[in-house]
């Protein structure tokens, strides 16, 4: 556990309050090089506050299954937060933590999904098998570059793979691999755009907005919430890679974090403007060729250590 | 140095996933760029007329030529832009993951001086001479046969250019002159098979039979 109250209360801070910032900077990005206006940076902010103080529904057939999924998606989420280091040591950290993080993500996934199936809706019955079957393949390919992370740093807690300025590396083949992949898996994960259209009015295209249609109210913030974190969390993880973070946090450190994100938000909304929706027959190939990418970093990493 | 090994592997990948014939060749000419560059990024390259040379013949022949040629058979032919694969994109692209391990486990046995480039060049270089021989196999047009051969050919030039110190003339003549007699022969069966019989399917070859 780290000693450091000022360092785990910034970081809570942090994780808790500025995720839906990048999910609007993101949307104004994309409303930038589209040429239009666009909502306000803060939207999603007044987007949360709406739906709070709105009232939910439930569908009939549904059972509490439904009623209790976006607080455990969200949790899980949150939780799988503490330990990913932003400054420094996570909140929470231990040997092997590298696979609980990837596993709480799962957990937030499977709940989507039992939802999904739980409210007897066939949209999100579809929305769900799909979002099982990219998950499956996205998932090899992120656990792949965790390997390559454990195998390259010599440890499996995130906190110490992610604290290499003691080390190594720097701008070495690897990484920029790893960056390639973890990119291609956050937009998987996150249903952005080559893989998913999160702002689709059609449900037969939809992915993971399909999944929450029944959704309403509170229910529905704590979703779109948690969907920020998660797009938060792998920004973090894609960007500590090409650029690992502060050993202590400081005013300067959280301030250059934030401009990485904002960053790296921009560079995700430049992608989604650039490229077009593949076909859904054609994502599980983007997956596939994603993972071999993965397995081409961690061969290169293996074989750069003479194993 | 790295980097343009590793892009080298990546673009063969991208020939093993792209749908199409264009992003194919496009491909193998980045490939080709890749590859020629290489020899420029050693130690004392610029003062090494053989290494110079190298370098700038091949991207000539790699980047600009075959693909014009390649891209003006594509247009003159009328061959459709699917690449028609025998075996499905998504398991060529499986496949080569699997070839590229091959490729790496293989590597281990070759204890070759690779002096003055990175040791990853030994198993990039396997992993690219696999790829080459899957797309020679999986695709059945022949113009992406041409293709493979060229990904292939690409893989013994990285081997090659290990030896330039050691025996530069033969290197490069071995490198290009293989290659330009390749595609030429290529070149003139894509449009022998065309004027034939209409269509660039080599399977349709496999029917030929000797008249009684």
């Amino acid at each position: 556990m780290a000693s450091d109250p000022v360092g785990i209360a910034i970081h809570c801070a942090i994780l808790l309050v500025l995720p839906p910032f990048f999910l609007g900077l993101i949307a104004k990005t994309k409303a930038f090089v589209a040429g239009r206006k666009g909502a306000p940076l803060l939207q999603p902010y007044f987007d949360l506050g709406k739906l709070v103080r709105k009232g939910m529904v439930y569908s009939d057939v549904a059972s509490w299954i439904v009623r209790i999924a976006p607080v455990i998606i969200l949790v899980a989420i949150v939780s799988a937060g503490l330990f990913l280091p932003l400054f420094g040591k996570a909140p929470i950290h231990f040997e092997g933590d590298i696979i609980l993080f990837a596993y709480l993500l799962a957990v937030g996934r499977f709940w989507t999904l039992l939802a999904a199936w739980d409210v007897g809706s066939s949209f999100e019955g579809m929305g769900a098998s799909r979002e099982a079957t990219f998950g499956a393949l996205s998932e090899l390919a992120f656990f792949l570059s965790l390997i390559v992370l454990v195998l390259t740093s010599h440890s499996t807690s995130l906190t110490e793979v992610f604290y290499w300025k003691l080390t190594h590396f720097g701008w070495q083949p690897v990484f920029l691999l790893l960056f390639v992949t973890l990119f291609l898996t956050l937009l998987a994960e996150n249903s952005r755009m080559p893989v998913d259209d999160p702002t689709t009015h059609l449900e037969l295209t939809m992915i993971h907005e399909v999944m929450i249609l029944d959704y309403s109210g509170v229910d529905l913030g704590c979703i779109l919430y948690g969907a920020g974190v998660k797009l938060f969390l792998f920004m973090a993880l894609a960007v500590s890679l090409l650029w690992p973070p502060a050993a202590v946090w400081s005013g300067s450190a959280v301030a250059l974090f934030f401009c990485k994100m904002c960053g790296m938000a921009v560079l995700i909304g430049i992608v989604e403007s650039v490229t077009a929706r593949v076909r859904l027959v054609k994502v599980p190939q983007l997956l596939i060729a994603n993972f071999v990418i993965a397995l081409f970093a961690l061969l290169v990493a293996v074989s750069g250590r003479g194993i | 140095m790295e980097w343009l090994l590793i892009g080298a592997l990546l673009m063969a990948f991208a020939t093993l996933g792209s749908a199409r014939l264009g992003s194919c060749i496009r491909a193998v000419a980045l490939q080709g760029a890749c590859l020629s560059l290489a020899p420029l990024c050693t130690v004392g390259a610029l003062a090494d007329p053989h290494r110079l040379f190298l370098a700038t013949a091949s991207f000539l022949i790699k980047t600009v030529a075959i693909p014009a040629l390649l891209f003006k058979s594509l247009r003159q032919a009328k061959i459709q832009q699917a690449v028609a694969p025998t075996i499905s994109l998504h398991l060529s692209l499986l496949g080569g993951g699997g070839l590229l391990v091959g490729a790496f486990l293989a590597a281990g046995n070759f204890s070759l001086p690779t002096d003055p480039y990175p040791p990853l060049i030994v198993p990039v270089a396997l992993a690219i001479i696999a790829v080459g021989f899957f797309l020679l196999i999986a695709r059945t047009k022949a113009i992406t046969q041409v293709i493979g051969f060229l990904v292939l050919e690409n893989g013994v030039f990285l081997f090659g250019i290990t030896l330039l110190g050691e025996f530069p003339l033969t290197v490069e003549l071995g490198v290009f002159l293989d290659l330009l007699v390749g595609v030429f022969v290529m070149g003139i069966m894509i449009h022998h098979i065309n004027r034939t019989f209409d269509h660039v399917d080599t399977k349709a070859l496999t029917a030929l039979k000797d008249s009684e």
